[in-house]
């Protein structure tokens, strides 16, 4: 059984490519498409709900934008860019796909990473998992006390929360604070033994950015602004992503 | 590491895991470095709501990991960790999912009892600290 062809109309023509191509540098090579196919040949989203990365851009190209803004395709890519990679022409199709969810109504953007995305805009942590400034400190120094007594090799060991100073400003994924709070303990001891010095933030701790993979610029834009500026405000040279 | 700062980044960690499980213990995938496959876990997709496409996209994924024979699959990306422990989880546990931090601390004897939540039953009890 094939798929009735799809018919395609004299007069259309691609507003969305079009308006990508503008956004992105040199047009992104958007319009460089051999069809080779060695993008979707390699892609693991490859036949998901019967699209892959070659359609995808052919659509687009051929102006059947209704039907590339409003394929659920957009949210099955990862944009993990070996496409990019392995094209001869170096065309950008991830940076598409991350547009065709950019033109999704913010409502109807998958729930899980909306709702992680405004979690996330609620307070300065920037925890996805609502994870308050006192929550994170409390965890982190309960959880030292408890390793200092236990072990006697890292009696000294620190764990800063908001060391002034301080060279490196590390970042923890909500998770381990929230659900698994002794796997935060081996990397502690790894930084301690090699006499790194070190600081958490309550403010712009939490690791993660879903309002980046929502495709909401502005909300990302606003936790990378809120993050870098709790690096600058201790004072660190550099800051660490565990993400 | 590798998608931000590139394959050289990457022989570092190379350097760090074989230094940490020995040489002879190190089994590359194919196909590896840039030309790698995306575990599926990333781009927002653990939280998207669509498992089974994710679980789909993952196949490729687990079939590499699944040829190396490997007992455990080092996945310092909390995404990947994820994604790689639920396609591990729905298959039996055919290999573990482990943090690099998890096996450098081991490998310095260093890694107390209630720190080995991912590793399998043949290392829940080497080398324990503290025991």
């Amino acid at each position: 059984m094939t798929e009735p062809a799809i018919k395609l109309g004299g007069k259309r023509r691609s507003v969305f490519l079009d308006k990508v191509k503008e956004l992105l540098p040199e047009g992104g090579n958007l319009d460089l498409c051999l069809t080779c196919g060695a993008c979707s040949s390699g892609c693991p989203a490859t036949g998901i709900g019967g699209m892959d990365a070659r359609k995808f851009l052919r659509m687009a190209a051929l102006g059947l934008d209704e039907e590339v803004m409003k394929s659920e395709w957009a949210w099955h890519c990862t944009m993990c860019q070996r496409c990019i990679y392995v094209c001869p022409m170096k065309i950008n199709i991830p940076q598409l796909v991350f547009y065709a969810r950019q033109s999704w109504p913010r409502e109807e953007r998958p729930k899980g990473i909306r709702g992680s995305c405004d979690m996330a805009l609620k307070n300065d942590t920037c925890s996805a998992m609502g994870a308050t400034e006192e929550d994170f400190q409390f965890v982190v120094e309960d959880v030292l006390e408890e390793y200092r007594e236990a072990q006697p090799d890292f009696k000294d060991m620190e764990a800063p929360v908001n060391k002034q100073g301080a060279y490196y400003f590390l970042n923890q994924n909500s998770r381990e604070p929230v659900t698994e709070p002794d796997e935060m303990v081996p990397l502690w001891k790894i930084l301690h033994l090699v006499g790194a010095d070190w600081t958490y933030g309550t403010k712009g701790w939490a690791a993660e950015n879903y309002c980046m993979f929502m495709a909401d610029d502005e909300s990302w834009k606003h936790i990378v602004e809120v993050k870098a500026k709790a690096v600058e405000d201790l004072g660190c040279k550099v800051w660490l992503n565990t993400e | 590491m590798r998608k931000s700062f590139g394959d050289p980044v990457a022989e570092d960690l190379r350097f760090v895991v074989k230094s940490v499980v020995g040489e002879e213990n190190f089994i590359e995938m194919v196909p590896n470095r840039s030309n790698n496959y995306c575990c599926g876990g990333g781009g927002g997709f653990l939280q998207a709501g669509y498992p089974e496409e994710r679980r789909k996209y993952g196949e490729m994924k687990a079939n590499q990991i699944l040829s190396t024979g490997a007992g455990y699959c080092i996945t310092p990306c909390h995404n990947c960790h994820s994604q790689i422990h639920d396609l591990s989880e729905i298959r039996d546990h055919p290999w573990q999912s482990v943090h690099l931090w998890t096996l450098i601390c081991l490998s310095l004897g260093i890694l107390g009892e209630n720190e080995r939540e991912y590793l399998g039953e043949d290392l829940k009890n080497v080398a324990v600290y503290g025991a």
